[in-house]
C-alpha cells in the first residue's frame, strides 16, 4: 500500500510534466498558455481555500492588479518579461498585505464577502483611473521579447513561459508540504485549538493570503503579456468566480486538481466561444452547481477515493490484518471549515 | 447639497431593501445569497416584459413580480438550498453565486446587454415641491415605500409572535429550537420573502436605473460591502447601513466625483479596522 502510493507519485508528477510539455502540440498554443496561467492562478486561489480554509472571492484583483503591473513594465521600459512578470507579482503580494490585514480576521463566509467587495474596489480604480489602465479600451499592445528574442509565436511563448507556471506549481507545493503548510492545514480543521497551541492564527493567515496573491500575480501577469492585452475583465468578480469554480471542480485542496478543473473550464470557454456561443454562464454554473450539489470532492478527489477504495478492497482481500487499514488522512479533504 | 442628500437617500432605499432581504436570509438560514443581485435583476426584466409583452401596468408588476419571485425562492430553497444548508455556508454561497451566472446570462441571452427602456408610471411623471427644491415625484415613491416596507418588516419583527420567532431563531437558532419552537418551519417562508424583497426593488428601479442584465451583479457586490458596515446579523444595521452608504456615496459623489464608486469599500476598510463586527453586529458571530 505504501509503496504503491510512493510509485504513484513520481509517475503522476511525470504524467503532468508530459502532459504539461506536449500541451501545445496538442492545442492551439495560447490556449495551452491559457490553461497553464489559469491553473497556476487556480492552485493559488485552492491554497487558501484546500489548505487554509478560507474561500477568497477577490483574487481578481491579484490576478488583474499584476496583469496591468505587468504590462505597463513591459509597455513602458522594455525590461524582458520575466522581470515584468515578477515585477506584477510582487505589487500583487503588496496588494494583499493591507487587503488580507482586514480580511483574515474574519470567518468563513465574511471574509469571502470582504475579499469580493475589496476585489470590486481594485475594479472601480482600475476602471476610473483611464490614463494608467486604458479604462475600458484595456492595456493594448504589450510586447513580448526576452534580450532581443522575438517571443511573438506564442508556441515559444509557452515554452518561455511555462518555467514560470512550474516554480509557481513548486512553490506552492513546497508552502503545503512544509512545516508552515502543516500549521495552516490545522488552522482549516481547528482555528481555536491552533491558537491554543500559540500559534498566531490571524499572522499564518495572512502569510498565506499573501503568498496566495504573490503565486495569482505570477499567473496574471503571464497572461497579460501572452495576450499582449490586459483590460478590465482581469479584475472583475466573474474572474475571481471562475477561479473558485476550477478549484471546485478540480477538488478542494488537492492543488493538481486544479489544474485539471483550470484545463477542462478554459477549453470548454474556448469551445463555446468558437461555437458562436457567448453566455458561457450558462454552461459553467450549470457545471458549477453540479459539483456543489453531488461531488463536492470534485474530479481529483473522486478519482482519489475510487482509487482508495479499491485498494482498500485489495487490501482486505490479502490481509485482513486490521492495522493495514489505510489511513483516512488526505483521501477525502473535508469541506472548509467555518 | 440637500438635493443630493436626497439623490443619496433614494439610493440608499434600494440598498437598504436589498440588504433587508439579505440580512433575514442570513439570518434563518446561514446562506448568503449571491443570488439576491440576480433576483433584483430578474424583477427589473420582470416588470419590462410584463410591460411590453402583455401590457400589465407598473402598479401589478409591483405586486405580482414580488409574489411570483418569492414563489421560485421557495422552491429552489426546497429543491437545493436546504440540502447544503447543514454543510459548511460556503457551500450556499458557492451554489447561489453558480445560480447568479446562470440567471444572468440567460437574461443577456435572451435580450442581450443593452439597457431595456421602462416608463415611469403616468400618475407619477411630474414633480413634487419639497419646500426647498422640486423633486422627480417617482423618486419621492420610491424613497417612501423603501421606508414604509422597512419600517413594516421592523415592526413585523418587533411586534409580533412571528416576527419574535424570526429574530430568536436568527440569533440563536439551538437556543430557539431547545425551546420547543418549530424553527425549520419558518426557514422556507423567510427565504422566499428576502426573494420577493429583491424582486419588489427590482421593480422600483425600473423606471428609474437602467434594466439591463449586469444591473444586479455589481449593486449586489456594494451590498455585501453594506452589509458588512452594518453587520451582518443585524437586521437593524443593515438597512440603516444600506440609508447611511447611499447618503454618503451621493455626497462624495458631489464633493469628489472620482471617488464616488471606491467610497463604499473605503469606509468597509475603515470599518473592519475598527470594528470588525461592522457598526451593529455582534462580534462573537463574526470573528
Amino acid at each position: 500500500m505504501i509503496i504503491s502510493r510512493l510509485a504513484g507519485r513520481p509517475v503522476l508528477l511525470a504524467a503532468g510534466l508530459v502532459a504539461a510539455f506536449v500541451l501545445p502540440w496538442s492545442i492551439y498554443p495560447p490556449v495551452a498558455m491559457d490553461i497553464a496561467c489559469w491553473a497556476l492562478f487556480a492552485a493559488a486561489v485552492d491554497l487558501l481555500l484546500g489548505f487554509t480554509g478560507l474561500l477568497s472571492f477577490g483574487h481578481a484583483a491579484f490576478w488583474g492588479s499584476a496583469a496591468y503591473v505587468s504590462g505597463l513594465i513591459a509597455l513602458h521600459t522594455g525590461l524582458p518579461f520575466p522581470v515584468a512578470v515578477l515585477g506584477g507579482a510582487l505589487f500583487a503580494a503588496t496588494l494583499a498585505a493591507p487587503i488580507g490585514y482586514l480580511s483574515v480576521r474574519l470567518r468563513g463566509i465574511y471574509f469571502a464577502m470582504v475579499t469580493l467587495a475589496f476585489a470590486q474596489m481594485v475594479y472601480f480604480i482600475a476602471n476610473q483611473w483611464r490614463d494608467l489602465t486604458g479604462g475600458e479600451n484595456g492595456l493594448q499592445g504589450i510586447p513580448r521579447e526576452l534580450f532581443g528574442i522575438d517571443l511573438s509565436d506564442p508556441f515559444f511563448f509557452y515554452y518561455a513561459g511555462l518555467p514560470f507556471v512550474l516554480a509557481g506549481f513548486l512553490l506552492a507545493w513546497r508552502i503545503v508540504r512544509s512545516p508552515f503548510g502543516r500549521v495552516l492545514v490545522s488552522i482549516r480543521d481547528n482555528p481555536a485549538r491552533a491558537r491554543a497551541l500559540g500559534y498566531p492564527v490571524d499572522r499564518y493567515k495572512l502569510l498565506a493570503f499573501v503568498l496566495s496573491a504573490f503565486l495569482s500575480g505570477i499567473a496574471g501577469g503571464l497572461f497579460a503579456i501572452s495576450h499582449g492585452f490586459a483590460s478590465l475583465q482581469e479584475v472583475y468578480w466573474t474572474t475571481s468566480g471562475q477561479a473558485v469554480i476550477m478549484v471546485v471542480l478540480g477538488g478542494i485542496g488537492t492543488l493538481w486538481g486544479s489544474a485539471i478543473g483550470a484545463a477542462l473550464i478554459v477549453l470548454l470557454n474556448d469551445y463555446l466561444a468558437t461555437a458562436g456561443f457567448e453566455e458561457i454562464g450558462i454552461v459553467t454554473g450549470a457545471i458549477f452547481i453540479i459539483v456543489v450539489l453531488l461531488f463536492r470532492v470534485g474530479i481529483w478527489g473522486t478519482a482519489r477515493n475510487l482509487i482508495a477504495a479499491h485498494t482498500r478492497r485489495r487490501e482486505a482481500a490479502t490481509s485482513p490484518d486490521p492495522g493495514a487499514q489505510p489511513q483516512q488522512e488526505d483521501i477525502n479533504t473535508p469541506a472548509p471549515q467555518r | 447639497m440637500l438635493q443630493q442628500a436626497f439623490n443619496g437617500l433614494v439610493g440608499g432605499a434600494f440598498y437598504a431593501l436589498l440588504a433587508l432581504g439579505l440580512a433575514v436570509i442570513f439570518g434563518m438560514l446561514n446562506v448568503v445569497n449571491f443570488a439576491h443581485g440576480a433576483c433584483y435583476m430578474l424583477g427589473a426584466f420582470g416588470a419590462f416584459v410584463l410591460l411590453d409583452s402583455f401590457g400589465v401596468n407598473f402598479w401589478v408588476a409591483l405586486g405580482l413580480v414580488p409574489v411570483v419571485l418569492g414563489l421560485a425562492g421557495v422552491v429552489v430553497e426546497r429543491l437545493f438550498i436546504r440540502r447544503l444548508t447543514p454543510l459548511d455556508p460556503l457551500y450556499n454561497f458557492l451554489f447561489t453565486f453558480g445560480l447568479a451566472l446562470i440567471l444572468q446570462d440567460l437574461v443577456k441571452r435572451q435580450y442581450g446587454v443593452q439597457s431595456q427602456p421602462y416608463p415611469r408610471p403616468s400618475q407619477l411623471t411630474g414633480s413634487i415641491n419639497l419646500g426647498l427644491f422640486e423633486y422627480p415625484a417617482y423618486q419621492v415613491f420610491v424613497l417612501v415605500t423603501s421606508l414604509v416596507l422597512c419600517g413594516g418588516v421592523w415592526l413585523v419583527l418587533t411586534r409580533t409572535r412571528v416576527g419574535m420567532i424570526v429574530r430568536a431563531a436568527t440569533e440563536r437558532p439551538e437556543l430557539t429550537r431547545a425551546l420547543g419552537i418549530d424553527v425549520a418551519r419558518w426557514v422556507t417562508p423567510v427565504f422566499g420573502f428576502g426573494i420577493a424583497l429583491a424582486g419588489f426593488a427590482g421593480v422600483l428601479a425600473a423606471p428609474m436605473r437602467a434594466v439591463n442584465p449586469l444591473m444586479g451583479a455589481d449593486l449586489i457586490i456594494t451590498v455585501f460591502a453594506v452589509v458588512v458596515i452594518g453587520g451582518l446579523g443585524s437586521v437593524f444595521g443593515s438597512v440603516t447601513a444600506g440609508f447611511l452608504i447611499g447618503l454618503v456615496s451621493a455626497l462624495g459623489n458631489y464633493y469628489a466625483p472620482a471617488l464616488s464608486q471606491t467610497l463604499v469599500f473605503i469606509l468597509m476598510a475603515v470599518v473592519l479596522l475598527w470594528r470588525p463586527a461592522g457598526l451593529f453586529g455582534r462580534p462573537e458571530e463574526v470573528l
